[in-house]
């Protein structure tokens, strides 16, 4: 009983308030972010009194004005005499636009250099090396300038067009490349190559099931690669095989006919895949090399052939490894798509720089630009983390 | 019947190979079946058909002299125009009679870095060395005392400009990002909400937007009638963002150290201050050097971006030679020069780096 009480009275004679760690902590904590607050405060009150001063326009009204400028080249409807808002959403769907091509661009150069690298064969292996080497190694922006000055400024005028390949022309208006003539059979090209993506994913299924019941296999692989080709391609030769093809002619000072990417996106598209490839090639690489060898040989002991074992064995536990880094090298791509504005191509931050100097509001244009690229790598970030779900390993 | 079971066993003995020496190499690296026989063709066509015009074009008829650009233009590269601009690329503005200055400065850096590298120095010495080092620098470029000439932080360019952006954002980033790193792991939901806060918002956003922000927000953040000077604004910008990339890197390490040698300086009566100096941080830090090595790599590649701002680095000053009305055209040569000085940098820091991370690896490998 005596000794009970004495706990108790002990327990209740509580430590000083400073040596107590959860007031301390509350404190700190007031102190931090106390100095925060008012850091910012103090930042926000010059920057009123010095954009009153300075008669600088504030708010997001700027908005709905005419832009009055021309914008070099857009996927959307443009002019001039459009608004400031719809000269940023010109920007954002050109960065999109790269950003996406190059993400698929980088990620399949990345991954041949990849498994080039581990290639058995000594010359290969050394020029994938070569590669990685010289491209990681340099500043993007310096790239940048290098393709931009070998297709803008060095390329010759349409008349002395480089020819890279049939038809393909390379002169300082831009790659020239042929298109195939519009013509209603692609309509259900199209909608065969649907129908046959969608009937060899049924069929996946299917015959994942039926080895799973009965332990025959079936020949997905084949089937569903001539679904994908075979469907279209029939409907294709259905309609008597339309390939008819724009092709680029020379008429007087410049080429008709066929379709054309402007120097600046050819230029920025180049530099941002080979030297985002030169990083998903190195990812590429520890990912397989991450999984453990004696996983190899136990699939060549089962009778794997080579395929199998990289497309069954060694592949799915290497996504593991590889999804996460790659995640923020397609940030990171995206990110790097608004050096565009050092080669003049019109990407948002692009266009935003026009805006913010033709109206001198900055806060509100680096506003703009900051809640596009977060928002930006919020949703690649969210598309990747589903997709590493799916790889990820799945634990008991 | 019992022949097989009682003959002599012959020793086991190794089939004799059926190549040997260089060719037994070539069969096995080059040739070794069909597909890699095909891949080694096409490599070897494809060096062929590149690398003759690549050496014609930049050794045989390279034109290493000429008065000025128009006499310049042949079918090689035009290697005088490197020799015609070589100084102004390198130390740009800076002025002419004082251009030992600047190349002290280089030298000067280049020693700071070397020593670095050398593990024997890492501590107190190193520190002691990177002050001196970074003062003499100073001294070297600004002038106004010891003799020297004022030099306005308007002309310094070129190399000594990027060493300054890159070196300066990463020392005083550093600290930065170790204290975000430390805050972002903090107890203190407060704390870890503003760090965390901070770290995502640089990070997500493109390296330009922190410089648009430097050179175009911060003088309207500062009291009225308060100027900055442009380099410094741009170094304001490398500083906060090598912050919240450090402190991810750092993050990794303080996330690797095992709980009992947090708990065990707890039960020691170690308090927070000590804990993470004496304990966390040695520890934490020493593993991720060759990650901070690369991110180093990343802030020294990311200062070529300070172009947008007309700060003259490396790269503005190579892109405003370019734009000299006598030598027009060179665009190539100008980018191959300044590409092989960032290159020599990044290649030996890469290089430095994953040397460390193989010695650090070393009590790990089996």
């Amino acid at each position: 009983m005596t000794t009970d009480e004495a706990t108790l009275t002990s327990a209740r004679a509580r430590p000083a308030l400073w040596r107590d760690a959860k007031i301390r902590g509350i404190a700190y904590q007031v102190v931090f972010v106390a100095a925060v607050a008012g850091f910012i405060a103090l930042i926000v009150h010059n920057a009123i009194a010095n954009i009153g001063r300075q008669n600088i326009a504030t708010g997001f009204g700027f908005l709905h004005r005419e832009a009055a400028f021309g914008i070099g080249e857009s996927l959307i409807e443009y002019s001039p005499a459009d608004t400031y808002a719809r000269a940023l959403l010109v920007g954002l769907t050109n960065t999109l636009h790269v950003a996406a091509l190059g993400i698929v661009l980088a990620t399949i150069l990345g991954t041949l250099m990849g498994l080039a690298r581990l290639s058995s064969n000594w010359l290969v292996a050394k020029l994938a090396r070569v590669y990685v080497e010289i491209f990681r190694n340099i500043p993007l922006a310096l790239q940048l300038f290098f393709w931009w000055g070998l297709l803008d400024k060095m390329a010759p005028g349409p008349r002395q067009a480089w020819q890279i390949l049939p038809d393909v022309f390379v002169s300082n208006r831009g790659i020239i490349y042929p298109v195939p003539l519009s013509n209603p059979a692609y309509k259900w090209v199209v909608a065969a190559l649907g129908i046959g993506v969608v009937a060899a994913i049924g069929l996946h299924r299917w015959a994942k099931r039926c080895q799973a019941a009965t332990g025959r296999q079936f020949p997905t692989g084949w089937v569903a690669l001539a679904l994908i080709i075979g469907l279209p391609a029939a409907v294709f030769l259905g309609f008597g095989a339309p390939a008819r093809l724009d092709v680029p002619v020379l008429k007087g000072f410049n080429f008709s006919g066929g379709d054309a990417v402007s120097p600046e996106f050819a230029a920025l598209l180049i530099g941002l895949v080979v030297y985002t490839g030169t990083f998903i090639c190195e990812i590429v690489r520890a990912g397989i090399l991450a999984v453990n060898w004696g996983q190899s040989e136990a699939a060549m002991a089962l009778g794997l052939r080579s395929s199998q074992r990289m497309r069954l064995v060694v592949l799915p536990q290497a996504l593991r490894v590889i999804v996460p880094p790659l995640t923020s090298q397609y940030l990171g791509l995206t990110k790097a798509s608004s050096l565009a504005v050092i080669i003049g191509f019109p990407d948002l931050v692009s266009v935003a720089n026009t805006t913010m100097n033709q109206t001198g509001q900055a806060i509100e244009g680096i506003t703009v630009i900051m809640a596009v690229y977060l928002s930006l790598s919020l949703a690649i970030s969210l598309a990747m983390n589903v997709y590493n779900r799916a790889v990820a390993l799945v634990e008991r | 019947m019992t022949d097989l079971t009682q003959g002599i066993p012959i020793a086991a003995q190794a089939p004799r190979p059926r190549w040997t020496g260089a060719l037994a190499w070539l069969r096995a690296n080059l040739f070794n079946g069909v597909t890699s026989t095909i891949l080694t063709l096409l490599c070897a066509a494809l060096i062929a058909a590149a690398l003759p015009p690549v050496i014609r074009w930049a050794l045989i008829d390279a034109i290493w002299s000429a008065p000025n650009g128009q006499a310049c233009h042949g079918a090689g590269a035009c290697w005088a125009f490197i020799g015609e601009k070589f100084r102004f690329i390198l130390f740009g503005f800076f002025p002419a009679g004082e251009t030992w200055r600047p190349i002290a400065a280089v030298v000067i850096f280049l020693a700071m870095i070397v020593a670095a590298c050398d593990r024997r120095m890492w501590g107190r010495r190193l520190a002691l060395v990177w002050v001196i080092g970074l003062f003499a620098v100073f001294a070297l470029m600004r002038g106004g005392a010891f003799g020297l000439s004022t030099v306005e932080t308007a002309l310094w360019s070129g190399l000594p400009l990027t060493l300054v952006l890159a070196v300066v954002g990463m020392l005083v980033g550093f600290p930065f990002g170790v204290l975000l790193a430390l805050g972002r792991r903090s107890r203190l939901p407060a704390v870890r909400a503003i760090c965390v806060g901070y770290i995502e918002l640089v990070r997500g956003v493109p390296v330009i937007t922190m410089l648009f922000m430097a050179s175009l927000m911060l003088p309207l953040f500062l009291p009225t009638g308060i100027t900055i000077d442009k380099l410094v604004r741009a170094q304001v910008a490398f500083i906060l963002f090598a912050g919240a990339s450090l402190a991810e890197v750092v993050r990794g390490g303080l996330q690797a150290i095992p709980r009992g040698q947090i708990e065990a300086a707890d039960a020691l009566g170690l308090t927070y201050v000590q804990r993470t100096r004496l304990i966390v941080l040695p520890q934490a830090l020493a593993m991720v050097i060759p990650a901070l090595v690369n991110t180093f790599i990343g802030i020294f590649k990311d200062t070529a971006l300070v172009i947008i701002i007309s700060l003259f680095d490396l790269l503005t000053t190579a892109e405003t030679a370019l734009s000299d009305a006598n030598w027009q055209g060179f665009y190539v040569e100008a980018y191959v020069f300044v590409g092989v000085i960032y290159w020599s940098f990044c290649f030996f820091m890469s290089r430095y780096s994953q040397l460390l991370e193989r010695e650090f690896n070393r009590g790990r490998r089996r």
